[in-house]
C-alpha cells in the first residue's frame, strides 16, 4: 500500500504557506484514487498555527518538526527536517508545494532516501493503476507525462496549478518527530532578507495582472528618439495604479549589461521566458514584446493575455495571444494610466 | 595551499532559437535531429562557469574544471567558442545531455568525475553549476552531486557569492517574490547553483583560447563513455503544447478606445 507524505515547511507565523495548500489538495486527492495512507508532515520554528488549515485533511498521521533551528531557511536544518519526517512516515510517495525553500532541499533529501525526485510538476494524478505527474521539459515548450516505480518518489508541485485545500472541522494534534542535526549542520548563518524598497518592488507573485514590457520600450520612437525615462515612468505608473507584476524580455534586461538606454528599476529577477521565469497569473498584458517561440514561453501560464505591438505580425502575439492591439505602447498607456487615475 | 578549488558542472543544450520536435527513440524520448541541432553552453552553466573565472582570479591560488557530460562532438563545438572565454580545465564525459535523461544517473556520472579529480581538496571546494537548464530543467541535478560528495551547505538561485576577510562566504540567494535571502557559510566545502548572477558575458580573449586549447582537445580525446539513461522513467506522453490560440487583431481602433478597453478588461475579476 502506497503511503503519501505531504510536507511543507511553515512561515514565519506558523502557518503554511498558499502553495503548500494546494500541493496538499493534490496530495489527498491522489491518497484518494489510490486508496493509500496520507500522513501530513510540517516543519519550522513554530507549526502549531499550520493545524488548523490542515484540518479535515482525512491524514492518517500527523507529524511535525518545530525547532528553532528551522527560523531560517538553511539547506542542511531543512533537507535533515524532510528527510525525518519521511523516515517516520514510511512514505513511498512524497509530495510538496515548489516553495523556494523546498525545492532547494527536497532534490537532495530523495538522494539520502535512495529514491527518485521530480520537479516542476504542473499536475498529479492516477492513471491505469499509477501515479502520474506532468511537467515541461525544454524551458516549457514539451510537455510530457510520466510515471516511476522506484520508490520513494519525491514530487515537487507548482504553485497555482491546482485548488488550495479548505480546512474543516477540528484542528489535529501533531505528533512531534525529533531533528537530527550535528555541528557540521550549522555552518551556514542566514543574515536576512534582502527586498527591494516598497515602492519599487515589481515582482508581485500572487498579482492578477502580469506587465510584460519588452525592448520596443527603450528603442528609437516616431521622432527618431529613445525615450526610456519617459517609458520608465509610464511604466511606474501602470504598476502603481493596476498592482500589476512586471516581467521583461531578456533583450530589454539584458540591455542594461550592454550600456544601453534601460529601464533601472528592471533586474534579472524580472526577465520571463527562455532562461527567465514562466510566472503564474489570471491575466496578461505584453507591451513592445518581440521573438518567436523561444521568448514566449514567458508567458505559457498565464490565462487569458493582451498585447500591445506596432507589427500586426509579431510572433509573440499571433496565436498566442487572445487580443493584439496593433498601437504605440506609450501613447496607449498614458492613456491606460490616466483612466485608471480618475477611477 | 590558498585559493579555491571550482568545480563547474555544466553541459550542451540546443540553441534556444531552433525548433524542437519531440520523437520516440529506441531508449524513450529524444529530439528530431538531436545530434544535428547547433548547440549552446546550456545559460545557467555558462553564468556559473564566468562567476567562477571571476571569482578563481580574484583569489589567487584557484583552480576552475568544467566537469561536462553530454556528446563528444557536440562538446567539441561547444568548447571552441566558450574555451575563448575564461581560463578553465574541462573535464569531458562521454554521453547524453538530453532534456529526458534522469537526474539521478547525471548526478552519480558527475560526481564520479568530480571524486576522480586529481589533487582535490575538500576544504578548498565550491561546486557551481546552474539552477535549472534549458533542456530538464530540473534543478535537482546539483543537490544530487552535493549529496553524493558529502557537501551539505548548498544554495540555490544564487546571484552573488562575496568571500569574507575571515574566509566565510556571503552568498545571495533567490526568494519568492523579488526578494534575495543573505546567507554567510563559514567556508568551502559548498555547493551554489547560479542564477543569471551580475556579470557579463565575458568578450573572447584570442590568448585564453590558446591556452584552454592546449587542455580542452586532449580532455575530449579522454573523454570515457558514460552511460546515463532514462532509469525507471516510464514516459507515457511527450508532445508540443498545442494550443493556438485564435487572436483578435485590432488594427482600427484609437488609442483612446484600446486604453478604455484595456482597463475595463484588466478590471473584471
Amino acid at each position: 500500500m502506497e503511503t503519501i507524505l505531504f510536507v511543507t515547511h511553515t512561515e514565519a507565523d506558523g502557518r503554511v504557506p498558499r502553495a503548500a495548500l494546494e500541493a496538499l489538495a493534490a496530495a489527498r486527492e491522489l491518497a484518494l484514487a489510490r486508496k493509500a495512507e496520507l500522513v501530513v508532515g510540517v516543519f519550522g520554528a513554530v507549526t502549531a498555527n499550520a493545524s488548523a488549515q490542515v484540518a479535515g485533511a482525512s491524514a492518517a498521521r500527523w507529524l511535525a518538526i518545530t525547532s528553532p533551528d528551522l527560523s531560517e531557511a538553511r539547506y542542511a536544518s531543512d533537507a535533515a527536517a524532510v528527510e525525518a519526517l519521511a523516515r517516520a512516515a514510511a512514505a513511498t510517495l512524497v509530495v510538496a508545494p515548489a516553495t523556494s525553500r523546498l525545492s532547494r532541499v527536497v532534490p537532495g533529501v530523495a538522494q539520502r532516501l535512495g529514491g527518485r525526485v521530480d520537479t516542476h510538476a504542473t499536475s498529479l494524478a492516477e492513471k491505469d493503476g499509477a501515479p502520474v505527474i506532468t511537467r515541461w521539459f525544454y524551458r516549457q515548450r514539451i510537455e510530457a507525462q510520466l510515471s516511476r516505480e522506484k520508490r520513494p518518489w519525491l514530487i515537487l508541485l507548482e504553485g497555482g496549478c491546482h485548488a488550495p485545500f479548505v480546512a474543516e472541522g477540528a484542528a489535529p494534534v501533531f505528533a512531534e518527530v525529533p531533528l537530527p542535526l550535528g555541528p557540521s549542520d550549522r555552518r551556514t548563518r542566514v543574515l536576512g532578507l534582502r527586498a527591494p524598497r516598497s515602492d519599487a518592488q515589481t515582482i508581485r507573485p500572487d498579482a492578477r495582472l502580469l506587465f510584460v514590457a519588452g525592448a520596443g520600450w527603450t528603442k528609437k520612437q516616431a521622432d527618431g528618439k529613445t525615450h526610456a525615462d519617459r517609458a520608465g515612468e509610464l511604466i511606474l505608473a501602470f504598476l502603481q495604479a493596476s498592482k500589476a507584476s512586471l516581467g521583461s524580455s531578456k533583450s530589454l534586461v539584458d540591455q542594461s549589461g550592454e550600456g544601453q538606454a534601460v529601464l533601472p528599476f528592471l533586474s534579472h529577477l524580472n526577465q520571463v521566458g527562455q532562461t527567465g521565469a514562466t510566472p503564474r497569473h489570471p491575466k496578461g498584458l505584453a507591451t513592445c514584446c518581440h521573438g518567436e517561440e523561444p521568448h514566449v514561453v514567458g508567458w505559457r501560464f498565464i490565462l487569458e493575455r493582451r498585447a500591445v505591438n506596432l507589427d500586426p505580425g509579431c510572433g509573440w502575439a499571433r496565436g498566442k495571444a487572445d487580443v493584439l492591439y496593433v498601437a504605440d505602447a506609450f501613447e496607449v498607456m498614458e492613456k491606460v494610466n490616466a483612466l485608471l487615475a480618475a477611477k | 595551499m590558498s585559493g579555491y578549488q571550482i568545480v563547474v558542472c555544466g553541459s550542451v543544450v540546443p540553441d534556444p532559437l531552433q525548433t524542437l520536435e519531440p520523437v520516440e527513440g529506441a531508449t524513450g524520448p529524444s529530439l528530431k535531429n538531436e545530434l544535428m541541432l547547433p548547440a549552446v553552453l546550456d545559460p545557467w552553466a555558462a553564468q556559473a562557469l564566468y562567476e567562477a573565472a571571476h571569482l578563481a582570479t580574484r583569489s589567487p591560488g584557484s583552480k576552475v574544471w568544467l566537469v561536462a557530460l553530454g556528446p563528444k562532438a557536440k562538446l567539441q563545438q561547444v568548447m571552441m567558442a566558450i574555451g575563448q572565454k575564461v581560463a578553465f580545465e574541462l573535464v569531458a564525459l562521454d554521453g547524453p545531455a538530453g532534456g529526458f535523461v534522469d537526474a539521478h544517473e547525471t548526478a552519480a556520472a558527475l560526481s564520479d568525475a568530480i571524486k576522480g579529480l586529481p589533487g582535490l581538496d575538500r576544504s578548498r571546494l565550491l561546486v557551481f553549476g546552474g539552477w535549472e537548464s534549458g533542456s530538464r530543467g530540473a534543478g535537482a541535478t546539483l543537490q544530487m552531486v552535493g549529496e553524493h560528495l558529502g557537501i551539505r551547505d548548498q544554495f540555490q538561485g544564487v546571484d552573488q557569492i562575496a568571500p569574507q576577510a575571515d574566509g566565510s562566504l556571503e552568498i545571495l540567494e533567490r526568494v519568492e517574490g523579488g526578494q534575495h535571502q543573505l546567507s554567510r557559510v563559514e567556508g568551502p566545502p559548498a555547493l551554489l547553483g547560479w542564477a543569471t548572477g551580475n556579470l557579463p558575458e565575458p568578450r573572447n580573449s584570442p590568448q585564453v583560447g590558446m591556452a584552454n586549447m592546449k587542455t580542452i582537445m586532449p580532455a575530449l580525446q579522454r573523454a570515457r563513455p558514460t552511460k546515463v539513461g532514462t532509469a525507471d522513467l516510464k514516459y507515457l506522453a511527450v508532445a508540443l503544447p498545442r494550443v493556438q490560440r485564435e487572436t483578435r487583431v485590432v488594427k482600427d481602433k484609437s488609442s483612446d478606445d484600446i486604453a478604455r478597453e484595456i482597463v475595463e478588461w484588466i478590471s473584471k475579476d
